[in-house]
């Protein structure tokens, strides 16, 4: 085992833990955006509530989601210390610095990350939280099956212009994080080839555009049109 | 054969840990004089009023030896691409300009004095591993075994990394990646040196992590700035052979 503190206490190590985590992120994305969708049905919530109750209690799902709390909590932590490591060993800073052929993101990604966060303990404060620690929630009963509201609840909060405007900095925090991030991760594990870089280079932006454009239909569709 | 008057903005710096200071000096340079020349004809201003020089680094002046580090106008080597300090010409530079200079930053290159910083962090990166450990031969010897042309070509311009330092100036995160990179895919891709690679790259990396440099995170500054235009596949090449001596490595 020695071997692997030592790989994981080297800088590569670190990033490749870094674009691990942030690639399986990636992929709940994906997943987490497809089952929110159904927010946008117009069945007063019933399909989304379903689903809700059905992503709290099967025990599979639960084992996969503290392995996304613990990789979501790695990531944050892991790449705060590695920015704040590395920003003490960037010393002083130029006077006059015109760097050439770079992103913004990839010089911000700490900044972006801080704001992510921010957002997503807003974010399951009021509904993760709501749904699993509290008796806040109003029940429902479809078909004999009794499970919480918690379209009612999401739907309240986006009602609230602060929490829409607020969510959709979160994203357009998250768009940036994933532009340099998505083919960063790449690059770190060693993916570097002109076979496939121009392919996963494109997708990365496709993604970071797509995807968070997609949550934002949630709230403003809800702000706008289910009063 | 024209005149340029410029203000030069140069950082001022007695010994290691002064804290310094930005100097403004008016020089007026030829057009077709190098950056150091230049920086020469200041010096020399500033010897004949007995005041002390800028200290600086330079050696061969034709871009190989890559000792002539400074940062010129926010840029380590200034602003033309693939162009060291010595080979930047002062044409181009306007009439009347302020030029800043200033030393290269990052923790791992302590400032000496006035430009010059200590980059003995990178010989002793080197050391660590950047080397063959046994007599390959003379130079007829390279012939006796045939190498694919895209390896040798890959290896080839790798090599022509001259360790100036620049990818590590240019680094938001002081990441010596670009320069480890380009020494482990150098050796790496030739059979000579592919035999010792995974020992190779544990040391360099464990050398380059002890030596205080930042991790990378993909910025791309450092190729950006790069005197011989080493690109950033050298470090996804640099990961692979790390991740491969950690993973199936003895
Ligand atoms: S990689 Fe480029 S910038 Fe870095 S030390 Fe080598 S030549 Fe200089
Ligand atoms: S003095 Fe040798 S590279 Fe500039």
């Amino acid at each position: 085992m020695q071997w692997l503190v030592q790989f994981f206490s080297s800088g590569i190590g670190k990033k490749v833990l870094m674009s691990l985590t942030g690639l399986f992120l990636i992929l709940f994305l994906i997943v987490h955006l497809i089952g929110n969708l159904q927010l946008l049905k117009d069945d007063g919530g019933q399909a989304f509530n379903l689903y809700a109750d059905f992503m709290v209690h099967n025990p599979l799902i639960k084992t996969i989601s503290y392995g996304l709390y613990f990789f979501i909590l790695l990531h944050a932590v892991l790449g705060l210390l590695i920015a704040a490591y590395n920003r003490k060993l960037k010393g002083q800073k130029y006077a006059v610095s015109n760097s050439q052929k770079t992103t913004w993101a990839s010089k911000n990604m700490a900044l972006l990350g801080i704001l992510i966060l921010a957002f997503i303990f807003l974010h399951m404060g009021d509904f993760w939280f709501k749904m699993k620690f509290t008796d806040q929630l109003n029940l429902q009963t479809y078909d004999g099956v009794t499970v919480k509201d918690l379209y009612a609840r999401v739907s309240i909060a986006y009602q609230e212009l602060w929490i829409v405007v607020a969510y959709l900095v979160g994203l357009f925090a998250l768009g940036f994080h994933l532009w340099h991030g998505f083919q960063s991760a790449f690059q770190t594990l060693g993916l570097n080839h002109k076979k496939y870089t121009p392919t996963i280079k494109g997708l990365g932006k496709i993604y970071s555009l797509v995807i968070p454009l997609a949550y934002a239909i949630i709230p403003i569709y809800h702000y706008f049109f289910m009063k | 054969m024209s005149d340029l008057h410029l203000n030069i903005k140069v950082w001022r710096q007695n010994q290691k840990n002064d804290s310094g200071h930005f100097e403004t000096y008016k020089v007026t340079a030829n057009e077709h004089m190098s950056f150091l020349e230049m920086l020469d004809v200041l010096n020399e201003q500033l010897v004949r009023e007995k005041k002390d020089p800028v200290a600086f680094e330079h050696d061969c002046r034709e871009g190989i030896c890559g000792t002539c580090s400074m940062v010129i106008n926010g840029q380590p080597h200034g602003p033309l691409a693939a162009t060291t300090t010595c080979q930047l010409h002062m044409r181009f530079f306007k009439e009347g300009e302020t030029i800043v200079v200033e030393p290269f930053r990052a923790s791992a290159f302590p400032v000496l004095k006035d430009l010059v910083v200590d980059r003995s962090s990178f010989d002793r990166i080197i050391q660590s591993g950047g080397f063959i450990s046994v007599n390959t031969g003379q130079a007829p010897d390279g012939n006796a075994i045939p190498i694919e042309k895209d390896k040798a070509g890959k290896s080839f311009e790798a090599a022509a990394c001259i360790g100036c330092g620049a990818c590590v100036a240019a680094c938001p995160n002081g990441s010596a990646m670009l320069f480890t990179s380009a020494k482990v895919t150098h050796l790496g891709l030739l059979p000579q040196g592919k035999v010792e690679e995974e020992k190779r790259v544990q040391a360099m990396v464990a050398q380059m992590d002890k030596e205080g440099f930042g991790m990378c995170s993909n910025i791309g500054a450092c190729e950006a700035e790069c005197p011989k235009e080493i690109k950033l596949e050298n470090i996804a090449y640099l990961n692979r052979a790390y991740l491969k001596s950690v993973f199936s490595g003895e």
